[in-house]
């Protein structure tokens, strides 16, 4: 016991790091691969759309455990299991989170777009002034979702002898010949207790958010109530 | 003068004045009308549309327009819906692109560009060049809704003519103050009427400084009592003269007191065209006369 919990803490800690590098490479990746399959250019649209079913098509651990092998041999040096788990994992999050980029970029009206090409703004600031912050606020929720589903996925990692929770449950288990149910059951509950909490957190965001819609985007409604109860609307 | 209806409400809105002050004057004809200024080859045309022909796959909604519109001059189009008036309105500001023929502006090539003496398609750059000289206002405003009044109008301005942000505010509150809207800019559209909505998009427009202008059906999604405001903010930016404007619209009124000439679309064709005050009164061909017969019935039955 005294070297289970510090050891479950160590896992916890570099599961939290897979889970944030890989997040912020996803989000990156994600937005990229997003723009680039609507680019009117076939031969740029159309493999993206490829890549993205390829990489959602196959298991992760196998992309895991591929790149593991691959990647050091491709560029003739050798990566730790942290760093191959953060480009693995990102790069197959990159994949679902360039959906959810699409459906926030497809709930922007066509007209936003026509204003856009009227008022002549280049490509990128389309995209940064006009179409993105009308785009993610809305799916950010969805994002803080998959967030959280990363957060579990990491002990696919163990595949590729990433030190996360459960390979430290292992070795404690195989270096002690304890009994599993106890090691096993804490890691279950170290996950509930970020994961939880969490949760909590991105449904407080979602609520936040709609709310600050109610007040810019959709100030009909509270004027409208404003209004029944004879105030001045601002 | 004898016109082919009745003046009913929008025309008394219109000659109120709106708010926010300001007074209207009535739009003189001070530009030729472009058959006499092609007879006479003097004025080169601000827009030239050559044989403009559009298909949206099987469809073919533009079956060859030719039209030359004169710098400053005011074309009003009018014609039944889905005769291709938004299509022609959208291929000149770039936002479809013509099957077949040419659009020039200001003597250059919109979708075309000379290229080791060919003629190839237009490049993003040429597109970028040719469009600060044309800007539109659409039916359904399309104002950014994440952004106030005042940043509305004034993004532009910073972010494509790279104009100082305080210049560039100074310069949209002289605009918003022209439609009336000046104490507006720091609101969200969301908390503006249609009509206000609509002239801020006009501001927006307006402050790009175009050489030519698209209102597509402006007020047709305003309600009717929030038409006239609009439209005579149009009538006092004509006022002004300088900008060519093409009028889509079913106002039949607002196209007979602003326009300097008529354009009559249907089933993809110019059918007829002239001054407002023969095409309202002597239609020559069939389709002008049962289509204007028609609008005189619906607004009898009003
Ligand atoms: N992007 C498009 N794709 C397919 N059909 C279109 C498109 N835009 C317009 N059309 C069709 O073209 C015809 C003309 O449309 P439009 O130019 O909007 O007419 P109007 O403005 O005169 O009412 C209509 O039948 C319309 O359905
Ligand atoms: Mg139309």
């Amino acid at each position: 016991m005294n070297e289970l919990i510090p050891a479950l803490l160590r896992g916890l800690w570099i599961t939290v790091q897979a889970t944030f590098g890989a997040f912020a490479l996803a989000c990156a990746l994600g937005l990229i691969l997003a723009i680039l399959r609507r680019a009117r250019i076939k031969w740029v649209s159309v493999p993206m759309v490829w890549l993205i079913e390829f990489i959602r098509t196959t298991p992760l651990v196998v992309q895991a455990v591929f790149m593991w092998m691959a990647l050091p041999r491709l560029i003739g040096m050798p990566l730790s299991a942290l760093t191959v788990g953060i480009l693995s994992l990102g790069l197959h999050y990159s994949a679902y989170l360039s959906e959810v980029y699409r459906s926030g970029i497809e709930g922007v009206p066509r007209g936003q777009w026509e204003a856009a090409v009227a008022l002549n703004f280049s490509p990128a600031q389309k995209w940064l002034r006009i179409i993105l912050p009308q785009a993610i606020p809305p799916v950010l929720p969805v994002m803080g979702n998959y967030l959280i589903v990363m957060f579990k996925e990491v002990p696919v990692l163990m595949a590729i002898t990433l030190g996360e929770m459960l390979l430290a449950a292992n070795s404690y288990i195989a270096s002690t010949f304890a009994d599993g149910i106890v090691p096993y059951s804490l890691v279950a509950l170290f996950f509930l207790a970020v994961s939880y909490p969490s949760s909590l957190l991105v449904r407080l965001m979602e609520r936040r958010l709609n709310r600050q819609r109610g007040t810019q985007y959709g100030n009909r409604i509270r004027n409208r109530r404003s209004r029944i109860r004879g105030e001045r609307t601002v | 003068m004898e016109i082919g209806f009745e003046i009913v409400e929008v025309g008394s809105v219109v000659n109120e004045p709106y708010e926010g002050g300001g007074k209207l004057s009535m739009h003189m004809h001070a530009v030729p009308l472009a058959e006499t200024a092609a007879e006479r080859g003097s004025v080169r045309p601000m827009v030239r549309f050559r044989n403009i022909r559009k298909s949206f796959g099987e469809l073919e909604v533009l079956k060859g327009v030719d039209l030359d519109i004169l710098p400053g001059e005011k074309v009003a189009v009018i014609g039944p819906s889905g005769s291709g008036k938004t299509t022609l309105g959208r291929l000149l500001m770039t936002l479809e692109e013509p099957t077949s023929g040419t659009i020039e502006v200001d003597g250059e090539y919109l979708w075309h560009m000379e290229k080791r003496g060919k003629l190839v398609r237009a490049d993003e750059k040429h597109l970028h060049r040719m469009r600060s000289k044309i800007g539109m206002v659409f039916q359904h405003f399309n104002l950014f809704p994440h952004m106030t009044i005042l940043r509305n109008v004034t993004e532009a301005p910073i972010r494509v003519l790279r104009m100082r942000r305080n210049e560039a505010e100074r310069l949209a509150l002289e605009m918003l103050d022209k439609v009336g809207l000046a104490d507006k800019r720091d609101n969200y559209p969301s908390q503006l009427s249609g009509g206000e909505k609509q002239r801020v998009a006009i501001a927006r427009a307006l402050v790009m400084k175009p050489q030519v202008m698209i209102f597509d059906e402006v007020t047709s999604a305003l309600d009717p009592e929030l038409v006239g405001e609009v439209l005579a903010v149009i009538k006092e930016i004509a006022a002004d003269g300088k900008m060519t404007m093409l009028l889509i619209t079913h106002e039949m009124e607002f196209a007979r007191d602003v326009a300097d000439r008529v354009i009559f679309i249907a089933d993809g064709r110019i059918v007829e065209q002239g001054p407002p005050s023969r095409i309202f009164t002597q239609p020559e061909s069939e389709r002008l006369q049962s289509f204007l017969g028609r609008f005189r019935a619906y607004r009898a039955g009003r």
